[in-house]
C-alpha cells in the first residue's frame, strides 16, 4: 500500500513549492492552474484513506515509521484513527476550495498566495497525522509562518497589527507546550511517541503543571474565552482565504490537541479541572454569543460566532461521554463547513462593494436571488437548524450535558437562541428589506464559480444534517478508545 | 599524570603550520602585486584557508593527540571547531568581497590580519595549555581591533576599535588573574594536571574558586554575556559590517572552544560552582538582550543585542555539565553562526558605495525587490527566533532538552518566554520585507558567487532544520572521543 499519510501532507507542499519555483508572479494564470491541480491531487490522495479505513478498531491506522533524529529518539511517525482521518479530509477538501475561492480575487503575488495556502494545507495534515510530539510541533510551529505571511500580505488595512498579534498569541502557548513535550520525554525515560505517553504515570501536581501548558496552547488556538481576542483581528484582516483556512482549519488543530493530548495524558487534571473548562465553554457560548449580536462588521461577526461555536467542541469534549465528545468532533467538522462557507459568503460581497459593515447592505436578496437563497441555507446552519450539519453537533452536546448537569445543559442550549439571533437578524439586515443604495442595486448575482464552490458546501451541509452517520461510524470506535484512556486513572 | 616525555610532533599542529605559511605568503605576495592583481590575495587567502579546513578534517583525531610537551591537543572536538572556522572564514570573506573592494579594504592587509585571527582562534580550539590559550586569544583580539580600526576614516569605526580594545584588555587582565590564581592553588598550568590535581583533593578551594570566578568572567566577556556584554552593540554597529560579521561569526566558535577547555576539560571538577555562575549569566542574557533588542532602529545593533541573548541559550546548554548538555551548546554555537553569516551577508549585499543598509527601514518590502533573497532572510529570521522547520528551532530543542534533563524545568520555561519576546522583533524584520513597500528601489547586485554561497547557505539552515540528525551527531561524537 502507497503511504496515503505521507502523500496526504507532502503532495500539497511539493506543489506548493512547485508554484512558486515555476511561476514568479509573471504568469497568473499557470500558477492559479498548478496550484488547482496540487489542491486536487492533494485531496485525491486522501480518498483512499477513508475507502481503505478499517471500522471498529480504535487503532491507529495506515503507521508509517521512520527513524527521523536518533539523537533525541525523535521519529517521523504517522497514523491516523477515526478522529484525526475526518479532519484530514476536511482540510484537503477545504483547500481545494479556498484555492477556487481565490481564482480571480487574487491579482497580487498570486503565486506565493497559491503556494502559502498548499504549503498550509500539508502543514495541518502533518499536525492531524503526527503520531511523534516533535513531528507534531513541528508541524504545528510551522503553520503559523504560512499564516502569518497571508494575513500580512493580502490583509486589510490593520493586517500588521493583526499578523503579529495572531503569531506571538500562538507562540506563548506553543512554546510553553514544547517544554511539556521535552518534560513528558524527559520522564518517559526518552520517548517522544505520543501513545507512549498515554501508558505514562504521572502524579496529580505534574499532572496539573502539564494540563496548564498545554491548555494554554490549545486553548489559545481553540479560541477559548478569554485567549480569544487574537481571533476577530485576525479573521477580519485577513484575506477570505485565509479567514476559511483558520476558521474550517487551525481551529480544529486547537481542539484536536485536547483529544490527542489533553484527555489521554492527563486523565486525571482533565477530571480535576473539567469544571472549570466547562465554566469557560459556557462563557464563549453564552458571552460571546452576546458580544456576536452587537457587531457591526459581518466577519467579525462570524469571528464571534466561531468562538460561540467551538465554545461547544470544548465543553462536549469535558463531559467524558460518548456522547459529549462524539458530539464535539461533529461540532468540529459541520463548523468547517459552515464558517468556511459563511467567510466565503463574505467574501463574495466584499468582493463586490469592498465593505464588510452590515449597515452598507440591505436588500441584497433583490439583486442577488440565487446568493440569498445559498446565504439562507448557510446562515440556517450556523443557527443549528435540524436538517443542517449545524443541529447535530449542537444537539449531540446538549445531550450530554444534560445527562450530566441539568443546568449546563439549559446553559448550552442557550445557543440555540442566541446563535439564531445573532445569525438571522444580520441576514435581516442584509439581504431583506428594501433596496439601499445604488451600489446594492447595481449588485451582480453570483458567478458560476461562486456558485458551484457555495453549492458544493451547500450540499455537504445538508447532507451531514441529514445522514451524519457515515461520520460518526467513522469516529465511534476510536472515541471509544479515546474514552477508556480518559477513564483510566495514572495516579 | 608524572612526568611525560617532551614530544615535538609537527602533525597534530599542521593545520596551524600551513594557515601560519599561507598568512606569511600571502603577506609577502601582496607586497609586490600591483594594485589591479589585488584579488590574487584574496584567492590565495581563501586557497590557504579552505586547504586548512581541508587538513583539519583530513587528519581526524579518533583520540586525542597531543605535542610540544603535552601544550597543544588535537581531538575531535578540536578538529571539527577548527573546520569550521576556517569554513566560516572563508565565507565572510566571500560574502565581504564587494563590500571591501568598494570601501577600500580590500587590501593584503585585511587578509592577514583576517588569517592571523583565524590563526588565534585555532590554537584557542587546541590549547592545552593555560598560556597557550591565551596566547590564542590575544593573537585573536589583536589582529580583530586592528581589523575595525582598518578604515581610518571612519570615526565610529575607531571608536568602536578603541572600546573593544581597552574593555578587551581588562578581560584578559581578568583572564590572566584568574589563571595566576588556579596556578597558586594547583602549582600548575597545565590544562591534565589542573584536572588530576583539583580532583584528587588538597586544593585550598577558595584560591581556586576566586580564579574561576574571574576566569568566567573572562570568558563571559568574550562570548557577551550580560553584564559583560557592554563593548558588543556597540563594535558591531560601529565596524564596517565585513568585519562585524568577521567579528560574530568565527570568534563564537573559538569561544565554545576555549570555554570547553577551560571548564570542561580543566575545571570540570568545580562544575558545581561554575554551574551557579553560567546560570547567572545565562538568565541575564536571555532577558535582557531580547528586551533590549526591541527597541534598536539599527540592524547591527539589533543582530548584536540578539548574539547577546543567544549566547544566553548557548550557556543554559553549558551549564548541565554533561556531554549531552556540551554537545547541545556546541550544536547552538554551529548553527548561530550559520545564521549569523547570512544575516550579515544579506546586509552587505543590500549595501552599495556610499550606502549602509544599517537602518531596519532598509529592509523594507525586500519581497518586491527580490522575492529570493527576502525568503533566505526569512528563514534566518524564523531560524533567530527558533520556529521550526529551521534549523534554530532545533538549537532551542536541544539546550531545552539539556537544562530540563538536570531538573532545570523554570529556566526552561523562563527561557521559552524570553524568545516569545526576541520572536517580536524577529518577525519586525519579516514584516518589513513582505508587509511594507520598498523605499529603495534600487537593483540589488551581487557577484554571482557570492549569490550562490548565500543562497546555499541559508537553504543548510531549512535543509539542517529537516534533517538536523548528522550534526547533532557530530557533534556528540566530537566531544565523546574528546572528553
Amino acid at each position: 500500500m502507497l503511504p496515503y499519510l505521507s502523500l496526504a501532507i507532502w503532495v500539497p507542499i511539493v506543489a506548493g513549492l512547485l508554484v512558486l519555483a515555476v511561476n514568479r508572479d509573471a504568469d497568473a494564470a499557470a500558477a492559479r492552474w498548478l496550484a488547482l491541480v496540487g489542491a486536487v491531487a492533494g485531496f485525491a490522495v486522501t480518498i483512499p484513506l477513508y475507502a481503505h479505513f478499517r471500522l471498529g478498531t480504535g487503532e491507529m491506522q495506515f503507521v508509517e515509521a521512520v527513524e527521523w533524529i536518533p539523537r533525541f529518539n525523535v521519529n517521523y511517525l504517522l497514523g491516523v484513527d477515526g478522529i484525526s482521518l475526518l479532519f484530514i479530509l476536511l482540510n484537503s477538501f477545504v483547500t481545494v476550495l479556498v484555492v477556487w475561492a481565490g481564482w480571480i480575487v487574487i491579482q497580487t503575488r498570486v503565486a506565493q498566495y497559491m503556494a502559502a495556502f498548499l504549503i498550509m494545507s500539508g502543514l495541518i495534515n502533518g499536525v492531524f497525522a503526527s503520531l511523534d510530539g516533535v513531528l507534531f510541533y513541528v508541524f504545528f510551529e510551522a503553520m503559523l509562518i504560512p499564516m502569518y505571511l497571508i494575513i500580512g500580505i493580502w490583509g486589510g488595512p490593520n493586517r500588521v497589527y493583526a499578523a503579529i498579534k495572531f503569531f506571538l498569541y500562538t507562540l506563548l502557548g506553543s512554546f510553553l507546550m514544547l517544554v511539556a513535550f521535552i518534560y513528558l520525554y524527559s520522564v518517559s525515560g526518552g520517548s517522544f511517541s505520543i501513545l507512549e505517553w498515554y501508558q505514562l504515570p504521572l502524579s496529580l501536581k505534574t499532572q496539573l503543571l502539564l494540563f496548564v501548558a498545554f491548555f494554554l496552547s490549545f486553548a489559545v488556538k481553540v479560541p477559548m474565552w478569554p485567549v480569544h481576542t487574537w481571533l476577530p483581528d485576525a479573521h477580519v484582516e485577513a484575506p477570505t482565504g485565509g479567514s476559511v483556512v483558520l476558521a474550517a482549519l487551525t481551529l480544529k488543530v486547537g481542539a484536536y490537541g485536547f483529544v490527542r493530548f489533553v484527555l489521554p495524558i492527563l486523565p486525571d487534571a482533565s477530571h480535576y479541572l473539567a469544571n472549570f473548562v466547562i465554566t469557560l465553554s459556557l462563557i464563549a457560548v453564552i458571552y460571546i454569543g452576546f458580544v456576536a449580536l452587537v457587531q457591526a462588521d459581518m466577519k467579525k461577526l462570524i469571528a464571534y460566532s466561531s468562538i460561540a461555536h467551538m465554545g461547544f467542541v470544548t465543553l462536549g469534549f469535558f463531559l467524558f461521554s460518548e456522547l459529549g465528545v462524539e458530539g464535539g468532533l461533529v461540532q468540529m467538522l459541520s463548523h468547517g463547513f459552515v464558517s468556511a462557507a459563511m467567510f466565503l459568503c463574505v467574501g463574495v460581497l466584499y468582493d463586490r462593494m469592498h465593505s464588510r459593515q452590515i449597515a452598507d447592505y440591505g436588500g441584497v436578496v433583490n439583486t442577488m436571488p440565487r446568493f440569498a437563497a445559498l446565504a439562507m441555507l448557510f446562515a440556517m446552519a450556523n443557527a443549528g437548524l435540524p436538517g443542517t450539519s449545524g443541529f447535530v453537533g449542537e444537539f449531540m452536546v446538549i445531550l450530554a450535558a444534560v445527562k450530566a448537569n441539568f443546568w449546563v445543559g439549559f446553559l448550552a442550549a442557550v445557543t440555540l437562541i442566541l446563535g439564531a439571533a445573532y445569525t438571522l437578524w444580520m441576514y435581516k439586515r442584509v439581504w431583506f428589506g428594501a433596496v439601499v443604495g445604488e451600489r446594492v442595486a447595481a449588485l451582480k448575482d453570483v458567478s458560476r464559480r461562486e456558485f458551484w464552490l457555495l453549492a458544493t458546501l451547500a450540499g455537504v451541509v445538508l447532507f451531514m444534517g441529514v445522514y451524519p452517520k457515515p461520520f460518526t461510524d467513522v469516529m465511534h470506535a476510536s472515541v471509544t478508545e479515546l474514552l477508556a484512556h480518559v477513564a483510566k486513572s495514572k495516579l | 599524570m608524572t612526568a611525560t616525555p617532551v614530544n615535538f610532533d609537527f602533525l597534530p599542529a599542521l593545520p596551524e603550520i600551513t594557515l601560519l605559511v599561507a598568512a606569511c605568503v600571502v603577506l609577502m605576495v601582496d607586497l609586490v602585486l600591483p594594485e589591479t592583481l589585488r584579488k590574487w590575495s584574496y584567492w590565495l587567502t581563501q586557497l590557504g584557508v579552505v586547504a586548512t579546513a581541508w587538513l583539519s578534517l583530513y587528519v581526524f583525531h579518533q583520540t586525542p593527540a597531543h605535542t610540544f610537551g603535552n601544550t597543544f591537543v588535537a581531538d575531535a572536538l578540536a578538529d571539527v571547531l577548527k573546520f569550521l572556522s576556517c569554513m566560516t572564514v572563508a565565507l565572510t570573506l566571500a560574502y565581504s568581497r564587494s563590500y571591501l573592494t568598494v570601501r577600500g579594504l580590500f587590501r593584503g592587509e585585511t587578509f592577514a590580519l583576517m588569517m592571523f585571527a583565524l590563526l588565534g582562534m585555532m590554537v584557542m580550539i587546541s590549547a592545552n595549555h593555560f598560556l597557550l590559550l591565551y596566547l590564542g586569544l590575544e593573537l585573536m583580539s589583536l589582529s580583530l581591533y586592528a581589523m575595525i580600526a582598518l578604515q581610518r576614516e571612519s570615526g565610529q569605526a575607531v571608536e568602536a576599535a578603541m572600546k573593544y580594545f581597552v574593555l578587551g584588555a581588562l578581560a584578559s587582565g581578568l583572564l590572566l588573574y584568574g589563571m595566576s590564581m588556579i596556578y597558586g592553588a594547583t602549582g600548575t598550568l597545565d590544562v591534565a594536571r589542573v584536572t588530576t590535581t583539583v580532583f584528587a583533593g588538597g586544593v585550598n578551594k577558595t584560591m581556586l574558586a576566586f580564579g574561576l570566578v574571574f576566569v568566567v568572567s573572562a570568558i563571559a566577556f568574550k562570548l557577551g554575556a550580560v553584564p559583560y556584554h557592554m563593548w558588543l552593540p556597540d563594535v558591531y554597529e560601529g565596524a564596517p559590517t565585513a568585519m562585524t560579521l568577521f567579528v560574530g561569526a568565527a570568534p563564537e566558535l573559538a569561544a565554545f572552544g576555549f570555554m570547553t577547555r577551560l571548564l570542561v576539560g580543566a575545571l570540570a571538577a568545580m562544575a558545581f560552582d561554575w554551574q551557579g555562575m553560567l546560570l547567572i549569566l545565562s538568565l541575564l542574557s536571555m532577558i535582557a538582550g531580547n528586551v533590549i533588542a526591541i527597541s534598536q532602529t539599527n540592524i547591527k545593533r539589533m543582530l548584536a543585542y540578539s548574539t547577546i541573548a543567544n549566547m544566553g541559550y548557548m550557556l543554559m546548554g553549558f551549564l548541565a555539565a554533561n556531554i549531552n548538555g556540551y554537545s547541545a551548546a556546541m550544536f547552538y554555537t554551529i548553527t548561530y553562526v550559520m545564521t549569523t553569516l547570512v544575516s550579515f551577508g544579506m546586509v552587505m549585499l543590500l549595501s552599495r558605495a556610499g550606502f549602509e543598509a544599517d537602518q531596519l527601514d532598509d529592509f523594507k518590502g525586500l519581497n518586491q525587490r527580490s522575492p529570493w533573497y527576502a525568503f533566505l532572510m526569512l528563514l534566518t529570521m524564523f531560524s533567530l527566533a527558533g520556529i521550526p522547520p529551521t534549523v534554530g528551532f532545533y538549537a532551542k530543542f536541544a539546550v531545552i532538552e539539556a537544562a530540563v534533563d538536570v531538573g532545570l524545568v523554570w529556566l526552561a520555561v523562563v527561557a521559552v518566554m524570553a524568545s516569545l519576546i526576541g520572536a517580536f522583533y524577529y518577525l519586525r524584520i519579516v514584516k518589513l520585507m513582505y508587509f511594507d513597500d520598498p523605499v529603495d528601489t534600487a537593483p540589488l547586485e551581487a557577484r554571482s558567487d557570492t549569490r550562490a554561497l548565500l543562497s546555499i547557505n541559508g537553504l543548510a539552515l531549512l535543509l539542517l532544520g529537516i534533517f538536523p540528525q548528522w550534526l547533532l551527531g557530530m557533534c556528540v561524537v566530537a566531544l565523546t572521543r574528546s572528553y
